[in-house]
């Protein structure tokens, strides 16, 4: 153990320990910008620098580790000389129109600035003196060089969590700055749109890009029937951004306040999640009929999920030659809007010309996906508009709504049924769990071998995850599979995926089926959830979410009634004609850089 | 205070015998060398002075196999030029004492990192680093130097910019600890010395260090490589003993109308006439990597200054905010103040907004821009507001 | 013509593929061909399996690693303290002069680029320019008048 002194205080920390943690142990805020839980020290923002006894000069706090006999003052005159001048420095090359800016109160440099800089300002403004460039092109999130105040968490995130490096630091000097390659837009590089930079930017410079003005002009516009689909993660996250903790289960009041905000039909992207199992795990054991029975070499191995728009674009971009693995199933969003506006659009008798298809992500790349060419089965744009978790909590307050006073109620029927296994898409693991749930017992006609349907080995923050399912007792159907072992692995977060991917690559990758996330943790990490996240606030959603599924009546897809109901009045059977038109895709190579 | 006066010295370019003097090291004892060095006194000549032997003695204590010594010959401050020519003139010098410290701090592997203005030197310097191998593996010792040159980039002369530069990164300053005594080049236990460090080691180990020691004064021992430019009617390089007062320099190399002395560049502090006889050009006063820049009285130091936060505010890597922003800040205020635009009182501002740059930069480019900035500003200050 | 392919892999070949390469790559191309295309930069993310924008990102940090059309003989004169006090003002009107192009540009044949940089160490023999990699110092308009006269002969 290390012994130090800070403000007078003594502590013992473990070797390794920075200053910042230790003075947190200590309940003494060393006020941070630059640093991010979930990111390696940059200790580039200077914001936490400290005055250790002896030293030449201030040290940052997040970057310099305890050692023996150190003596800290986390506030002297010094400390706090060096503080207001650093956050005034940032304020003079940061555009300050803070009451215009979707920030505005959830930026970390305007709370240093209420803390440090109120009153005259010291410095010179340097905004007039830069060419900013502001980069719209992208659907799912706004890149905005005037705000930005280099603490690099954006670059560190898109290396380190996401292993794509679309924006790296250029230039130096007062030149540099965060860029893409070249100075590209956004929408033209390797970025996926998964927003992971959006959750860490602790200013405007990096938001994702908000739609809730189309969406009221939609709600407003009598003639229009705007539905809604809300993602399973969203439930377990949207509570943060109205005053909740992290990982309250907010699904009734949150169906309450979307019919108090105005929408036409409230339904659940959890029914399309119940329809990609169908869909998707019907895919995987013809694939492996394919394989085994046909000995056909074309069936590819192993197969990857496709629910996860960051991580399909992140394959076409990187691993292009793979693209043919993935199942050609759609994500339950699009899913959800080529059903709108064709199926659900009939029964209700509603021209589809008239229908918004509004969702409610946990996700930014959502809203690129909903753009993509090929998400026009039903004739029209299937999915209209995608609002972030967050867009939504703009929404409710915007409306007025006490949320915490609302009472719960239900989802709207056709396409509003869902079961545990669809909540659980909304965790890491949770796409395999409800695959394994249903193609068990379509093989061998009994549940899943698992205490409470539980799938333990399939859960967790673990980066990659893995397990073997023997197929025992199989229906006369499926003898072909007596006795294999079904090998499958679960990544999250795309520097995990790039870890499958170059397995695969070396032809060592020994899975029939992969279940990859975008974003650590799956959807309820995902870039368009509530601010801040860490490890910590994560496993909180996921605890949520797999509250939510022992809480359902029905926790296997092919149980859903509506799912049932579909198939017997339109759909057919899984993989039918009708399905490959309007619930499968296909997927584009695309340049790596 | 101790001084010495105005001594030529010829210690550095001084022709000798490499075998000899490597084989003499070879047979010493890697503590031997060590406490050689230590005894000399010699201090890092890059400019920030820490002691040699120290460095070395830390190096050599990290148990790990794979260790480095970089030569670090990114010669970038301005009015610097000594490195370039002990390179040009003595490489074997600089390839010796690289050999040295190999020995000293037990490291098979040395690295030059040449800044990349200095490329058109290479073909020059790879033919002798052939026969240097040829020699020294003749002599018997394990020990291979490759070149790494940069490309442009002030900040790159930072130890720790330099590893992420040899890396293939941008050269951006780490964070300190570690230090590269433990984890340096490749994250290996690394000593990096200057060009002239190293020389001067290979000549401690020939003439030992009590010769040495008996140059300069307590603080600055020895002998020192300077680069003198500006208005001087004889601009060079010059070996001089340490320990001269400013005074005594400006009667050798001034034009008689001397009123500034840059000691060290643009990182170090301007000397103003009137203090030229208290000023001692050594750690105790003063110190330098060797820049000294002479202004006589028809420039103006509002230019000089300008010159200088324009250099930084380029070069400064631009990740820590104090550095980046600050070096513009500096900037853009002077300016206001010399066109009137903001009052002059604002200098006050700058001169507080420099010592934060002081202790809160990450690294010593962002920490010395202010030792310019407050030396200028507080000596010429009617030069910099009419 | 600026085919890069092959020179991508040569230098990779023989400086290798991992990250401390990237910097001898980069050098290899600028000396080969004065500057870094877009496609040039691709073709080193791909040898080195790393990304692009951080091929960028690197390249941009350093000063001689242009990213923009250079020409064949890239000007760069210093415009540190000594230089520019002991007429670095004159070089760059008479070349300017010369070439017909202000700082920053390079010339219509692509043959010459003129830029200012910062110390490149010869303060003693100021005012010094490079041309690509060499030095030529203690310039007057004349000597510079000869010097780029040179240069056009080498056409």
């Amino acid at each position: 153990m290390i012994n130090l002194n800070i403000n007078n205080q003594r502590i013992s920390v473990q070797p390794g320990t920075t200053v910042l943690e230790a003075a947190r142990k200590l309940n003494i805020n060393i006020p941070t910008l630059c640093n991010h839980p979930d990111l390696c020290v940059a200790g580039n923002c200077r914001v936490c620098v400290v005055e250790q006894t002896g030293a030449r000069t201030l040290i940052a706090a997040c970057a310099m580790p305890a050692a023996e006999g150190m003596d800290i003052h986390t506030n002297t005159l010094k400390v706090r000389n060096a503080r207001k001048h650093i956050v005034e420095l940032l304020l003079s090359e940061h555009r300050s129109d803070c009451t215009k800016c979707y920030k505005n109160q959830k930026c970390e440099l305007q709370a240093l600035a209420n803390e440090f800089a109120f009153g005259d300002t010291i410095f010179l403004d340097l905004v007039e003196d830069h060419a900013y460039t502001i980069d719209r092109s992208s659907p799912s999130f706004t890149k905005d060089d005037s705000k930005c105040i280099h603490c690099q968490r954006c670059v560190r995130t898109c290396h380190e969590l996401q292993h794509i490096s679309a924006i790296a630091v250029a230039n130096k000097g007062l030149h540099q700055k965060i860029s893409s390659f070249h100075d590209r837009p956004m929408s033209h590089v390797v970025c996926t749109n998964c927003g992971q930079c959006v959750n860490r930017c602790p200013t405007g410079a990096l938001v994702e890009k908000t739609y809730i003005d189309h969406v009221w002009d939609a709600i407003y516009d009598k003639d229009k029937h705007v539905v809604v689909q809300t993602a399973p993660a969203v439930r377990v996250a949207l509570g943060e951004d109205l005053g909740y903790d992290p990982g309250e289960r907010v699904t009734g009041k949150m169906v309450t306040a979307l019919k108090q905000l105005g929408f036409d039909s409230i339904l659940d992207t959890d029914f399309t999640a119940d329809l990609t199992i169908m869909e998707e795990g019907t895919e995987l054991l013809t694939r492996l009929k394919k394989a085994l029975v046909d000995k056909d070499k074309n069936a590819a191995f192993p197969m990857f999920t496709s629910c996860s728009p960051g991580w399909i674009k992140f394959i076409e971009h990187k691993y292009p030659e793979f693209l043919h693995n993935l199942s050609t199933c759609k994500s339950p969003q699009q899913m959800f809007g080529a059903l709108a506006k064709t199926f659900y659009a009939q029964k209700m008798k509603i021209d589809p010309s008239k229908i918004v298809s509004v969702s409610i992500m946990p996700c930014t790349a959502k809203k690129y996906e909903a753009d993509r060419p090929e998400m026009r089965a039903s004739g029209y744009k299937d999915i209209d508009y995608v609002l972030t978790t967050r867009e939504l909590a703009v929404m409710i307050k915007q409306a007025g709504i006490d949320f915490r006073n609302l009472e719960s109620s239900h989802y709207d029927s056709i396409m509003g049924d869902s079961t545990g296994a669809a909540v659980i898409f909304g965790a890491t693991g949770g796409v395999m769990e409800a695959a394994l749930r249903t193609a068990y017992e379509i093989v061998t006609g009994r549940e899943v071998p698992f205490t409470n349907l539980n799938i333990t080995p399939v859960r967790g923050m673990e980066g990659v995850k893995e397990a073997t399912v023997k197929i025992e007792g199989c229906t006369d159907d499926w003898k072909f599979l007596e006795g294999a072992e079904l090998k499958v692995a679960i990544a999250h977060g795309l520097v995990n995926a790039n870890k499958i991917m170059k397995q695969v690559r070396e032809g060592k990758s020994p899975y029939h089926f992969v279940e990859i996330m975008a974003c650590p943790g799956g959807c309820i990490g995902g870039g368009g959830q509530p601010i801040p996240t860490s490890m910590d606030i994560r496993k909180k959603r996921m605890k949520a979410i797999y509250a939510e599924d022992e809480h359902m009546a029905l926790r296997k897809s092919h149980e859903n009634p509506d799912v049932i109901a579909i198939y017997k009045e339109f759909l057919g059977k899984p993989n039918s004609h009708v399905s490959h038109e309007l619930l499968h895709t296909h997927y584009v190579e695309r340049e790596n850089y | 205070m101790e001084k010495r006066g105005l001594n030529k010295v010829d210690l550095i370019f001084e022709k000798v015998d490499p075998k000899e003097v490597l084989t003499k090291a070879f047979t010493m004892k890697s503590d031997e060398i060590i406490q050689q060095i230590l005894d000399s006194g010699l201090k890092g000549r890059g400019g920030a002075g820490f002691p040699t032997g120290l460095k070395w003695k830390y190096t050599a204590a990290v148990k790990e196999p794979e260790k480095y010594v970089v030569c670090n010959a990114d010669e970038g401050e301005p009015g610097t030029f000594k490195d370039r020519e002990m390179l040009d003139k003595v490489a074997y010098k600089v390839y010796g004492g690289m050999v040295i410290a190999g020995k000293a701090i037990g490291a098979k592997k040395g690295i030059v990192y040449l800044r990349g203005e200095y490329r058109y030197l290479i073909p020059q310097l790879l033919m002798e680093l052939e026969s240097f191998h040829k020699l020294i593996k003749a002599i018997g010792f394990d020990f291979k130097i490759n070149y790494c040159l940069g490309s442009g980039a002030y900040i790159c002369g930072e130890e720790s910019a330099l590893f992420e530069s040899v890396e293939g990164g941008r050269g951006e300053p780490r964070n300190k600890p570690p230090y590269p005594t433990t984890s340096g080049v490749f994250n290996k236990p690394t000593s990096i010395n200057n060009v002239e460090t190293l020389v001067t080691a290979m000549m401690i180990i020939k003439h030992g260090p009590e010769s040495y020691s008996q140059l300069g004064t307590k603080d600055s021992r020895g002998s020192k490589v300077f680069s003198i430019s500006g208005d001087t009617p004889t601009p060079g390089i010059f070996e001089l003993e340490l320990g001269m007062s400013v005074h005594e320099f400006v009667n050798e190399f001034g034009d008689g109308d001397t009123k500034a002395v840059q000691v060290g560049g643009a990182s170090g502090f301007c000397v103003p006439r009137k203090k030229f006889q208290s000023t001692v050009i050594g750690f105790e006063g003063v110190p330098t990597g060797g820049s000294m820049k002479l202004f006589n009285s028809s420039r103006s130091m509002y230019n000089v200054l300008h010159n200088y936060l324009d250099f930084f505010a380029e070069e400064s890597c631009g990740q820590c905010t104090p550095c980046r922003v600050g070096c513009q800040q500096l900037l853009k205020g002077v300016e206001k103040v010399k066109k009137g635009e903001v009052k002059s009182t604002y200098l006050n501002e700058l001169l507080k907004l420099a010592d934060t740059m002081k202790v809160a930069s990450k690294c010593g480019l962002g920490q010395s821009v202010g030792n310019a900035f407050r030396t200028i500003v507080e000596n010429f200050r009617e030069e910099i507001i009419y | 013509m600026y085919q890069v392919g092959n020179l991508v892999k040569e230098l990779s070949d023989k400086h290798g593929r991992t990250r401390e390469s990237l910097m001898p790559i980069l050098q290899g191309i600028v000396e080969r061909h004065n500057y870094l295309t877009d496609e040039a930069m691709v073709e080193v993310a791909k040898e080195l399996d790393i990304s692009a924008a951080e091929v960028y990102g690197t390249a941009s940090f350093y000063t001689f690693l242009d990213t923009s059309v250079r020409g064949r003989y890239v000007i760069r004169v210093c415009k540190t303290i000594t230089c520019s006090m002991k007429g670095k003002g004159e070089v760059i009107q008479t070349l300017e002069d010369m070439l017909k192009i202000k700082v920053g540009e390079t010339t219509s044949d692509r043959q010459f680029s003129l830029i200012e940089t910062n110390c490149i160490g010869w303060c003693h023999k100021a005012p010094a320019i490079l041309i690509n990699e060499i030095p030529y110092t203690e310039l007057t308009p004349e000597k510079v008048v000869e010097i780029i006269k040179g240069y056009m002969l080498k056409k």
